[in-house]
């Protein structure tokens, strides 16, 4: 352990303020939540039973001890409306990070083969969807996969359907969404990778006689391995919550989790229940986040 | 000179294509004169007119634009602010968690932070409105300014600041004079994403606002819900070419930034 060196006053404002804002407006929201989610709803302003009465003392505390409940977890826990609505979030993100993996390497890789200078330009053209006005994108879609809508209007020109098939509020819009959206978020820590890949070791082994496919499969996919966790867990982690893309496009059958939490906190006025769904959300993306932070912050400290 | 095979070229360019095209159309039917999708009624700007009558519209305009100002002025200072912990000043106590909650909104969805948000203004009482808004965004974009800081902080050429210090500058004269002028162009394009991020915030936004605080998106999402609407084509063109003026901005700042980065370094 080195000793860490005096700093002045100066200095430790520097680190505190930001590290106060982030304690109060990040860390004791998430305190409160899982608070909330531990108390009985009630039909009151706010809706639910009151946080801890400290004025009455020691009395106080242990009545509040007395009423945290679980109800609201073993709600969660029996009414399969919540656990399709996990499954189906997992589900759609999975499948969807594969489908990004699948479209955003070919891409990472190309651009990583330009010239330099071209790859510049290319990487602010892929990242500047991103930074776009994420709610008009989806809307965007709206237009296209509307029954008469271009996209209708394309397949019927060229003959491939007959009937103008229905896209809009299906898992297919969902996933089309969710690609569209997420693919800067994959292709930039691919291409980070990808850009620094040593050359000299793809040449060496199609000299020693590897197919093509093979060097691909046996140097460069190991090789940018970091990039594909980065990418995979940017992309995954943020749509198994994500809420405008099913709303917007998706149908009613199955709500993805977002959406639960949303329709339990402004539909039910549900407020223990809702962050009870939340927190149960968190629990399931806790490790996903604990790897992407280890890896960001690795990667920060490298420069 | 390196070659770009066919499948390069073919993955880069429908990609591009994937990415734009969505967009393009929905700036091309926003002067549809049809109020029909499916039909072509030629070159029309009736829907952007319709707009400029359109008061409620127009004051969300107004409040999404101010808030946006208000929260990426704050984030830009500390997420600054939280950079330059990160990186000068090594150890310190509790810095695990602070980088962890520096990276975890990074990530986490809107929904969670945007119902922890209300939960906490809720749990202390405040009235929400503007400025609930303001700091719900200020914490979600200092992280992505942070983020951007600690890239350009990281590769900053520390003699600098030393000679100035030699010469017997204050800590915070070299600051302003020496490091504020060579880190601005980051902080201008941290500024710009933040200002980009708040203004297209949907879902943190309705969770924290009240009442008189309608947002533009918010605004935007409650006539989409229900389809398609020639008038919201238009205000998305608008909201389009403006965030995306922003950003070019904002990367153009930041590779000027990195020309610099390359200036400021002594030539070995």
């Amino acid at each position: 352990m080195t000793r860490q060196p005096k700093r002045s006053f100066a200095q430790k404002l520097v680190i505190r303020i930001p590290y106060a804002w982030l304690l109060v407006f990040f860390l004791v929201p998430f305190l409160i939540v899982l608070k909330i989610s531990l108390s009985q709803s009630a039909l009151a302003q706010p809706p639910y039973t009151p946080l801890i009465d400290f004025a009455a003392g020691w009395h106080g505390v242990t009545a509040y001890l007395a009423a945290l409940s679980f109800d609201n977890y073993a709600l969660i826990g029996s009414d399969p409306l919540y656990l399709l609505s996990y499954m189906k979030s997992v589900e759609i993100a999975a499948f969807s990070t594969l489908l990004l993996l699948v479209i955003g390497y070919p891409i990472a890789y190309g651009i990583a083969r330009t010239p330099r200078r071209v790859q510049a330009v290319l990487m602010i053209l892929v990242m500047l969807p991103f930074w776009t006005a994420f709610l008009i994108r989806i809307y965007a879609w709206m237009n296209i996969l509307q029954r008469d809508g271009p996209l209708n209007q394309l397949l019927m020109a060229l003959n491939i359907v007959s009937e103008p098939p229905a896209w809009l509020a299906t898992d297919t819009a969902i996933y089309i969404g969710i690609v569209y959206s997420y693919l800067p978020f994959m292709v930039l820590p691919l291409y980070a990778t990808l850009e620094k890949l040593d050359e000299s070791l793809l040449e060496a082994a199609a000299d020693l006689g590897c197919p093509r496919w093979k060097v691909f499969w046996l140097v460069t996919l190991p090789l940018s391995w970091p990039g594909v966790l980065a990418g995979v867990l940017l992309c995954f982690i943020p749509a198994v919550g994500e809420f405008v893309i099913p709303d917007l496009l998706g149908g009613s059958q199955t709500p993805m989790i977002g959406q639960t939490i949303w329709i339990e906190f402004f539909g039910n006025k549900d407020w223990p229940t809702a962050a009870a769904v939340a927190v149960a959300l968190v629990c399931l993306l806790v490790t996903p986040i604990i790897v992407f932070q280890y890896q960001a912050m690795r990667a920060a400290d490298r420069g | 000179m390196r070659k770009v095979s066919a499948f390069n070229f073919a993955a880069i360019l429908l990609g591009v294509a994937f990415l734009y095209l969505p967009i393009v159309i929905l700036v091309i039917y926003s002067f549809n004169a049809s109020r029909l999708v499916a039909v072509w009624g030629g070159w029309s700007t009736h829907w952007y007119a319709e707009l400029i009558d359109d008061a409620p519209l127009l004051e969300s305009a107004f409040i999404s634009f101010r808030l946006a100002f208000v929260s990426a002025s704050a984030a830009t200072v500390l997420g600054t602010l939280a950079a330059v912990a990160l990186v000068r000043f090594g150890r310190f106590r509790g810095r695990l968690l602070f980088s962890a909650m520096i990276y975890a909104p990074l990530v986490m969805p809107e929904v969670i932070t945007g119902l922890s948000m209300l939960l906490l203004f809720v749990a202390v009482a405040i009235d929400r409105g503007f400025w609930t808004v303001a700091i719900a965004h200020t914490t979600m974009a200092m992280c992505f300014v942070t983020v951007i800081m600690q890239a350009r902080l990281v590769d900053f050429d520390m003699s600098l600041e030393e000679a100035a210090m030699d010469l017997g500058a204050s800590p915070l004269y070299t600051f302003v004079a020496v490091t504020l002028p060579l880190i601005l162009p980051a902080v201008a394009a941290g500024w710009m994403l933040a200002f980009a991020l708040s203004l297209d915030d949907l879902v943190i936004a309705s969770f924290t606002t009240g009442p008189g605080a309608t947002t533009l998106p918010i605004r935007i999402y409650s006539e989409v819900r229900l389809g398609v609407k020639p008038e919201m084509n238009a205000v998305c063109s608008i909201m389009v070419g403006v965030v995306g003026i922003t950003v070019i901005a904002a990367s153009l700042l930041a590779k000027l930034n990195a020309a610099k980065g390359i200036q400021a370094r002594p030539q070995t």
